[in-house]
């Protein structure tokens, strides 16, 4: 063989070697996290190891469509991840246990399947005892009918509520408000001498005072982030994946692994008057932090904060009452 | 226009004469190949940036169909690495002369199968699956790798390029469309041939191989077959072979009478309608009809293609050309006259493509610096945002080239009609009416 062959085959199987090698190399030193729409897979890996103390460095990519990454309970801004392109995120974890990462872009019509953990070992310097929820010390059904027998005409106003309150033996405290439904309130309001419409307006006063314009604004952020997809912008159960998950019922559901049993609902309507008026603000906070058990409301408890919901609550009742 | 031989400029010369040169550009673009496929099948699944997609069907078409195809005929034959591999294992070297025993089965490839009608074949397989396979990377990339091996196989079982002669997607429509291209080789001297011995142009020498694409040069007529490998520059031993410039569209004063190469002008004259149709027009419907394939309506997708390529369009040109007063057999008319439908294709193929690459030219920013889709940032383009090019220009290029086609081709058709002593008329009315459905397409 002469010497121009020699080189010739050389130079070819190491550009072919290197073709090959040089990308595979550099493919296997770069774990990413992909993600994918729930029904392709949704995040993968899905579990990710982390150490109380030492920064996480994630490298995150969506191989479809525009996802969000958040982690919940945890004080970060939520981060796009763009198709075919790499979102570099550093977190730092001061306590250990599981925590929830989870879309934050309306992706598709199982975007809240996309979830996935977090798992951060060590030890807290600080534990936190473990606080009892509220609709679990008041042993409440969530899944029980509690529709209100009477509604009011219209929009109850808490400013004609507080005009006649004064003279009235009324609880305003916060532990009464989260305890009761509004109808509860109404109810208990039936020895006074006030009209019916009267009696809203004070629920509606009772409703206000325990409501701030912060937690407003906080609840009103989440719910256009996370509940609106669903339940509406405004509240009447009509979001852009309200007719789709109508449309796929059970054979969406069916898709995942494990909710053969299933049966898809429609998303509540926060503007009907006979649903909400009769829920307090301890069940809606059982149902936001549950979820729906299968009906495709996802649970929200390791998501957000106590105080979150709380805030999610205030928003809700505003679809019923005026402010 | 006189022909300029090329060949008489002494750099030209030594750069086609010499393996070097050729050797350096196939090493480059057999590397890229390879890492096409790799990126196809690890990279970013999401093809707007992702190697294989954006350089394949985007960097790579682009150069195609505007450049080389129009301007150098089999141009992209000359430098094509999928033929390679194959090649040096049929040799058993890379630029050695070849032993005298075939080391491989060097089987010759049965007559049935040679014409393109494989090809023809071979492009559909590849056009009905085309909306997954133009935006699905690892689709590309197994396409890219089938082909690869395609190509190593047929050159252990037969001899010389079977691939490229016979069953290349690509091939086909480039041979076809090179007849219209401004380069040629092509021997200085027929009689020096007659008289030549041994004939090492075909048969090979120590000065090199025989003719790869199963062509004698010294019946060369027109391009379509010869792939510019330039194998026959380094064998003949009198210096008998040229590559010379020459006007546009020379090897069509003389029409094919062929059915196979006749209906391959049809197949692309057809799918560059349907294309813009699909890929370019308003309708999801038909998007999502080409997209999902394996449903209901992808085969229905399918069904109207292929009526649309083998009944509607050559039944239409037919019923056209059906009264033109003419003792030759139809099918001899069919055949000759439809090679106006060349020019046309060709220039249906420059308008559908300026389109689609304009449109999409900006991602080639973004996968060269990042294209694998990990993140990487090699010339500080990865974030380069998308934006359309030149937008302004492209309705009126697109026009512009269309115009150009159906003129360009009511004159092939004139020569073609005089040839086969015919009215041309049908023919330029079919092509006006295919052009102006174009227009209506695109624009």
């Amino acid at each position: 063989m002469n010497r121009s062959e020699l080189i010739s085959r050389f130079l070819i199987v190491t550009g072919i070697l290197l073709s090959v090698g040089a990308p595979l190399f550099l493919w296997a030193r770069t774990p990413l996290i992909h993600a994918r729409m729930a029904e392709d897979g949704g995040w993968n890996p899905d579990i990710i190891q982390a150490e109380v103390g030492k920064p996480l460095h994630l490298k995150i990519t969506s191989d479809d469509v525009v996802h969000g990454f958040a982690v919940g309970q945890m004080e970060m801004q939520s981060v796009d991840v763009l198709p075919g392109k790499v979102t570099d995120i550093t977190l730092n974890f001061d306590k250990p246990g599981i925590y929830t990462f989870f879309c934050t872009r309306w992706c598709g019509l199982n975007h809240w399947r996309m979830r996935g953990t977090i798992e951060v070992s060590g030890s807290s310097s600080d534990p936190e005892p473990a606080s009892s929820l509220l609709y679990v010390s008041l042993d409440l059904d969530l899944d029980a009918p509690h529709d209100a027998p009477v509604v009011p005409n219209g929009k109850p106003s808490a400013t004609n509520g507080q005009l006649l309150e004064t003279n009235l033996p009324i609880d305003l405290s916060a532990e009464y408000y989260r305890s009761h439904s509004p109808y509860q309130v109404f109810n208990e309001l039936s020895a006074t001498t006030l009209t019916e419409s009267q009696r809203w307006d004070v629920v509606a006063y009772l409703w206000q005072t325990n409501t701030t314009s912060t937690s407003l604004v906080n609840g009103n952020q989440l719910y256009a982030q996370n509940c609106a997809a669903c339940h509406g912008e405004n509240g009447a159960g009509d979001g852009v994946f309200a007719d789709d998950l109508a449309a796929a019922g059970e054979s969406s559901m069916q898709t995942m692994e494990g909710a053969m049993d299933m049966v898809m609902q429609s998303p509540v309507n926060f503007t009907d008057p006979r649903r909400m008026l009769g829920a307090s603000p301890a069940l809606l906070q059982g149902k936001i932090l549950r979820g729906g058990m299968g009906t495709g409301m996802p649970m929200w408890g390791s998501i957000f904060t106590e105080e979150q919901i709380w805030d999610l609550v205030a928003y809700i009742y505003s679809f019923q009452f005026e402010y | 226009m006189a022909k300029i031989e090329l060949t008489r400029i002494p750099f030209i010369k030594n750069a086609l004469k010499s393996r070097y040169p050729q050797l350096a550009v196939f090493i480059v673009m057999l590397i890229g190949y390879i890492f096409a496929i790799l990126a196809g099948l690890i990279g970013t699944p999401v093809g707007s940036h992702n190697f294989s997609i954006v350089f394949v069907w985007i960097a790579w078409w682009a150069i195609l169909i505007l450049v080389a195809v129009p301007f150098f005929g089999r141009g992209w034959c000359a430098v094509c690495p999928i033929p390679l591999p194959g090649e040096w294992l049929q040799r058993g070297a890379v630029l050695s002369p070849p032993d005298k025993r075939p080391k491989w089965l060097n089987l010759r490839v049965p007559k049935m199968f040679r014409n393109i009608w494989l090809q023809n074949i071979s492009f559909l397989l590849l056009a009905l699956f085309s909306s997954v396979l133009l935006t699905t990377p690892n689709i590309t990339g197994v396409v890219l790798a089938t082909m690869l091996f395609a190509a190593i196989r047929l050159s252990t079982v037969f001899e010389r390029r079977a691939f490229c002669r016979y069953l290349c997607p690509v091939g086909g429509f480039i041979g076809l469309y090179s007849q219209t291209a401004p380069i040629e080789l092509r021997i200085k001297d027929k009689q020096v041939c007659v008289t030549c011995e041994g004939k090492p142009c075909y048969n090979g020498s120590q000065a090199g191989y025989g003719c790869p694409w199963d062509v004698f040069p010294g019946g060369l007529t027109k391009n379509t077959y010869c792939g510019l490998c330039m194998e026959c520059i380094r064998t003949c031993p009198h210096d008998n072979i040229a590559v010379n410039l020459r006007p546009f569209s020379a090897d069509l004063a003389k029409p094919s009478t062929r059915m196979d190469e006749a209906f391959k002008a049809f197949i692309m004259l057809g799918s560059a309608m349907i294309y813009a149709g699909i890929l370019l027009g308003p309708w999801g419907i038909l998007k999502d009809a080409a997209y999902n394939v394996g449903t209901d309506a992808w085969f229905t997708y399918v069904a109207a293609f292929l009526a649309i390529i083998f009944v509607a369009l050559p039944g239409l040109f037919t019923v056209g050309i059906l009264h033109t007063k003419n003792t030759l057999p139809l099918k001899q008319r069919f055949a000759s006259l439809s090679t106006a439908l060349i020019p046309l294709g060709l220039m249906f193929w420059v308008a559908f493509s300026l389109s689609f690459v304009l449109t999409n030219a900006s991602y080639i920013l973004t996968a060269l610096s990042d294209p694998l889709g990990l993140g990487w940032n090699l010339f500080g383009t990865a974030n380069a945002t998308w934006q359309p090019m030149l937008t302004s220009m492209l309705a009126p290029a697109q026009t512009l080239a269309l115009v150009g086609g159906l003129i360009w081709s009511a004159r092939t058709a004139q020569k073609a009609a005089g040839e086969v002593k015919v009215s041309p008329i049908p023919v330029i009315v079919y092509c006006f009416i295919a052009t102006c459905l174009m227009l209506w397409l695109l624009l």
